[in-house]
């Protein structure tokens, strides 16, 4: 027959504790919102850790530019063209004698400026257009829809190469017309959250207390979104530094002599043929360090899913 | 059907208001077009009449939109203000390249993407961690990078490949076009194959994935049929994008390898301010964005009951 | 039949590497042609020891103690031999029938699949028996319901299909897992009824998860009450419910709605509880 086991002592957590230790596994861990160091360390884990020590260290590099950089990156000799690497000159010479490091050090700020500009002229359009058409909603929600539409049917680099064409090569021209191409996307996104918000009862009550719609949306719709908001901006950073190092590297974003690592990574060309790879491969390893970093610290902030499997 | 129809003449619509933004832009962009095609030099103001009848530029701007549109639906985009050529039969000329391009790395982007996000998915230890690693750093690599740095390992060092050109011929083709596709395909085959291989680990521990476990369906029939297919409704829209987004970046590409595609095309009107020819682009590449997107939900719509019925149901 | 001894499941937190108890100990047994209630408040464990029975615990998690079906020990079959334990000595009926078919498939898949991938019958004679066995559930309209994906019909039919599945094949033991709690009201008896005359028809075993006790004491011969992973006692609907033994159960008694006559699948005391 039967034999049976009781547990005198009833455990401590008495509810849900299958449902508990199970979503512990199986469904998104770690997928609240990041509150305190010590949660947001535990989400970026060890390599997250190493990541943001990159993006400081780059973001520093620009800061300190003049006091880092040990030559000018403006000015080279004939005589010391393709050095290899050294003591002298770490990373080597370009064609001109420049120094690679120092143009790298000072290309910092060029290749940061551009995704900045991007990211926070995206983010603040796309918050503006996403949560106008939520207050409104009705024929203000379908119009600005339409113009997504149309904005979704350009590629992004396509808007920003057209908008070159119309007012000449500059960074700041393409920054302006590739996050005008991002706002779309981010847009859709904060968009639907905002909507559900807008629904919720509290609003509605909220507006018949006559509360008005720009304090009811900047109060309480506006912090619900911020996530989305952030991260839409991390996933923007790295596309656009790719955009614009593009862009640089048609001779259509940012122009010579400025330094930055997507028009050094086209200088480049010629010489790397040539065997003298330093200029181009230093300069897009520092692309590819710096948005591979951003892209891993964004997603382990953005949540990540672990798999159950079955024996 | 219905919806398709209906996407047709969203499409329709788009690419009118698109054509008008572009044609108005390139209107607004500083410095007349004679002062372009005199080219600096110094000539009497009849021939500059001349020149701004032959050309139309006197009348007014929503005259000389409606004859350009016109034009257009003609197939017929005007010519080149820099070769005076006929800007239809350059593009013609041009086409099959940037197609042949894309369509190779569209190819490797389906096979490698969701290959190794499949292998990843299934297999754990050193092969998935390699994966992994390998999406995560993958996609920050800049298309051109990836193409010089290929250049410089297999063109020149090795000589295996040509790092300029596009061949003539389908093998010379291939031949040619192989570097410039694997330059172009790999942000999005690292980007696909962190989708895929996140999407089948999902569907591992979906209920009914679960289910088909508990009612001893064999392993093989399991993964094929219940959690590689499902995870491949998500993964089918990643890939529409990107293969969409290869559109955009193949100018950059094919600038990189000199390819006598559209894109180089573009580039090289843009910075020669040739704007018949990147009116004329720009309106192609809005076309095929959108017929890749539209063919993309349809796809979804086939592989997916869910989506087809409701869209039937409500059109 | 059916000897569960000292089940225990445990899962590690995959930060911290502390590991919870889920189940902690428990034993019972089942014979030949009986029916077992396990009932208890969500995450008491029911589930859990049902997904042991089957192997599908999720990945990460350690099981202890023995499950022995006829003389074979569960726990320790692997790959070949579990897929045949399950295809043919267990069925599954899940809590929520949209989620157990896969979406993209249609019905007729499920029920040859159920037959013909995994437990070898030739497909043509899987296909010629679906619409036999959707009829033995009471289904008439079989060419349409054959023909259906799974979010056309609703989850009273679905159900229906999913305990048609069970039936395909002769199963010794039936797990059953809440498998009225996602559906509505009327339905639910229905589909309790089919369960029950089936089961009863094929003199099949059956362990019947719920958190309904009015309806594990209609449909089974003996309860056994869970709470916070162990079992605290086992015994027959009527001891449960006039002799209970533990404070516990005596609270779930008190605690459930009253005005129900025996044997009436009652409105559920707790609609909204969580997947588990």
């Amino acid at each position: 027959m039967t034999s049976r086991q009781i547990t005198t002592e009833p455990p401590a957590n008495t509810v849900g504790q299958d449902t508990v230790a199970v979503q512990a596994i199986r469904r998104q861990r770690l997928d609240g919102p990041v509150t305190g160091w010590r949660r947001l360390r535990l989400r970026l884990g060890t390599l997250g850790l190493v990541c943001v020590g990159i993006l400081a260290v780059v973001v520093l590099t620009a800061v300190f530019a003049p006091y880092i950089a040990p030559y000018d990156p403006y000015v080279g000799s004939i005589v010391d063209r393709h050095l290899p690497p050294s003591l002298e000159h770490w990373f080597g010479t370009d064609q001109s004698g420049r120094d690679i490091f120092s143009r790298i050090v000072w290309g910092a700020r060029t290749s940061l400026i551009g995704p900045t500009v991007v990211v926070l002229v995206a983010a603040v359009s796309a918050s503006l257009l996403a949560l106008t058409a939520v207050w409104f909603g009705g024929r203000v929600d379908a119009f600005i829809g339409r113009v997504l539409d149309v904005l979704f049917a350009f590629p992004n680099m396509l808007l920003a190469i057209l908008a070159v064409a119309i007012f000449g090569p500059s960074l700041l021209t393409a920054s302006i017309a590739l996050a005008i191409g991002f706002t779309p996307y981010s847009a859709r996104v904060i968009r639907s959250v905002a909507l559900r918000e807008r629904n919720l009862p509290y609003v509605s009550s909220a507006q018949l207390q006559g509360i008005s719609g720009l304090v009811i949306t900047g109060r309480h719709i506006l912090p619900n979104v911020r996530t989305q908001i952030f991260t839409g901006m991390t996933i923007n950073f790295g596309y656009a530094m790719i955009d614009l190092a593009a862009l640089s590297f048609l001779g259509l974003g940012v122009q010579p002599p400025t330094p930055d690592w997507g028009l050094m990574v086209s200088n480049g060309q010629a010489s790397l043929l040539q065997g003298y790879w330093e200029q181009s491969v230093f300069a897009g390893l520092a692309i590819v360090i710096t948005v591979a970093a951003l892209g891993y610290v964004g997603e382990q902030l953005g949540g990540r899913r672990a798999a159950g499997r079955t024996r | 059907m219905l919806y398709v129809l209906k996407r047709l003449v969203a499409l329709a619509l788009v690419l009118l208001v698109s054509s008008f933004i572009v044609f108005s832009g390139m209107y607004l962009a500083p410095g007349s077009p004679e002062q372009f095609l005199v080219q600096g030099r110094t000539v009497s103001p009849e021939v500059l009449d001349a020149i701004r009848a032959q050309y139309g530029l006197d009348d007014p701007f929503l005259v000389r939109y409606w004859n350009w549109l016109i034009d257009v639906l003609h197939g017929d985009f005007g010519r080149s203000l820099l070769t005076q050529q006929d800007v239809s039969t350059l593009i013609e000329s041009r086409l099959p390249t940037t197609l042949f391009l894309a369509a190779y790395a569209a190819i490797l982007i389906v096979l490698l993407g969701v290959g190794l996000g499949i292998l990843a998915a299934t297999r754990s230890g050193a092969f998935e961690k390699v994966v992994v690693f390998g999406s995560n750093l993958g996609f920050a690599v800049p298309t051109f990078f990836a193409a010089l740095v290929l250049m410089a390992l297999f063109g020149a060092n090795l000589g295996w490949f040509p790092v300029s050109g596009s061949g003539e011929g389908f093998a010379d083709r291939v031949w040619h076009l192989t570097l410039p596709a694997i330059a172009l395909a790999f942000p999005a085959i690292a980007v696909v194959a962190r989708i895929t291989r996140t999407a089948v680990r999902e569907e591992q521990g979906s209920e009914h994935v679960v289910m088909a476990v508990a009612r001893g369906v064999p392993k093989r029939i399991v993964l094929g049929r219940h959690t590689i297919r499902n995870s491949m409704l998500p993964v089918t829209t990643v890939i529409g994008t990107n293969i969409a987004g290869l559109l955009a970046s193949a100018f950059v590409i094919e600038y990189a390898f000199t390819l006598d595609g559209i894109g180089s095309l573009l580039v090289n009107s843009v910075q020669k301010k040739d704007f018949a020819v990147v009116q004329a682009i720009a309106l192609i590449m809005v076309l095929a964005f959108g017929l890749i997107n539209l063919i993309v939900d349809l796809l979804y719509a086939v592989i997916d009951p869910r989506v087809r019925l409701a869209r039937e149901v409500s059109a | 039949m059916l000897n569960v001894e000292h089940l225990t499941l445990a899962v590690a937190d995959p930060d911290t590497g502390e590991e919870t108890e889920i189940l902690r100990g428990n034993s019972f047994s089942l014979r030949q042609g009986e029916a077992l209630g396990l009932v208890g408040e969500s995450g008491s464990g029911k589930s859990m020891t049902l997904k042991c029975l089957l192997g599908i615990e999720p990945g990460g998690a350690r099981v202890g103690g023995s499950i022995e079906l006829d003389g074979t020990d569960l726990l320790a079959a692997r790959g070949e031999q579990l897929r045949r334990i399950r295809a043919n000595d267990l069925a599954l009926i899940a809590q929520n029938p949209h989620g157990a078919l896969n979406p993209v498939l249609r019905v007729e898949r499920f029920l040859v699949e159920g037959m013909a991938d995994a437990r070898g019958i030739p497909k043509a004679a899987a296909k010629a028996r679906a619409a036999d066995l959707l009829r033995q559930v009471g289904i008439t309209d079989t060419e349409r319901v054959l023909g259906s994906y799974p979010h056309q019909l609703s989850g009273g039919m679905l159900q229906r299909v999913v305990i048609a599945g069970a039936m395909s094949g002769e199963p010794k033991l039936l797990l059953a897992d809440e498998p009225t709690t996602a559906l509505d009201v009327t339905t639910q008896a229905e589909v309790v009824a089919i369960l029950d005359e089936k089961r009863r028809q094929h003199g099949l075993s059956m362990i019947f998860v719920t958190h309904d006790l009015d309806l594990a004491a209609a449909v089974c011969d003996r309860l056994a009450v869970m709470k916070d992973g162990a079992i605290l006692e086992i015994g027959t609907p009527d001891d449960i419910r006039d002799r209970p033994k533990t404070e516990y159960t005596r609270a779930l008694m008190a605690a459930r709605p009253l005005l129900h006559p025996a044997g009436r699948a009652p409105v559920p005391a707790n609609g909204t509880e969580a997947h588990e």
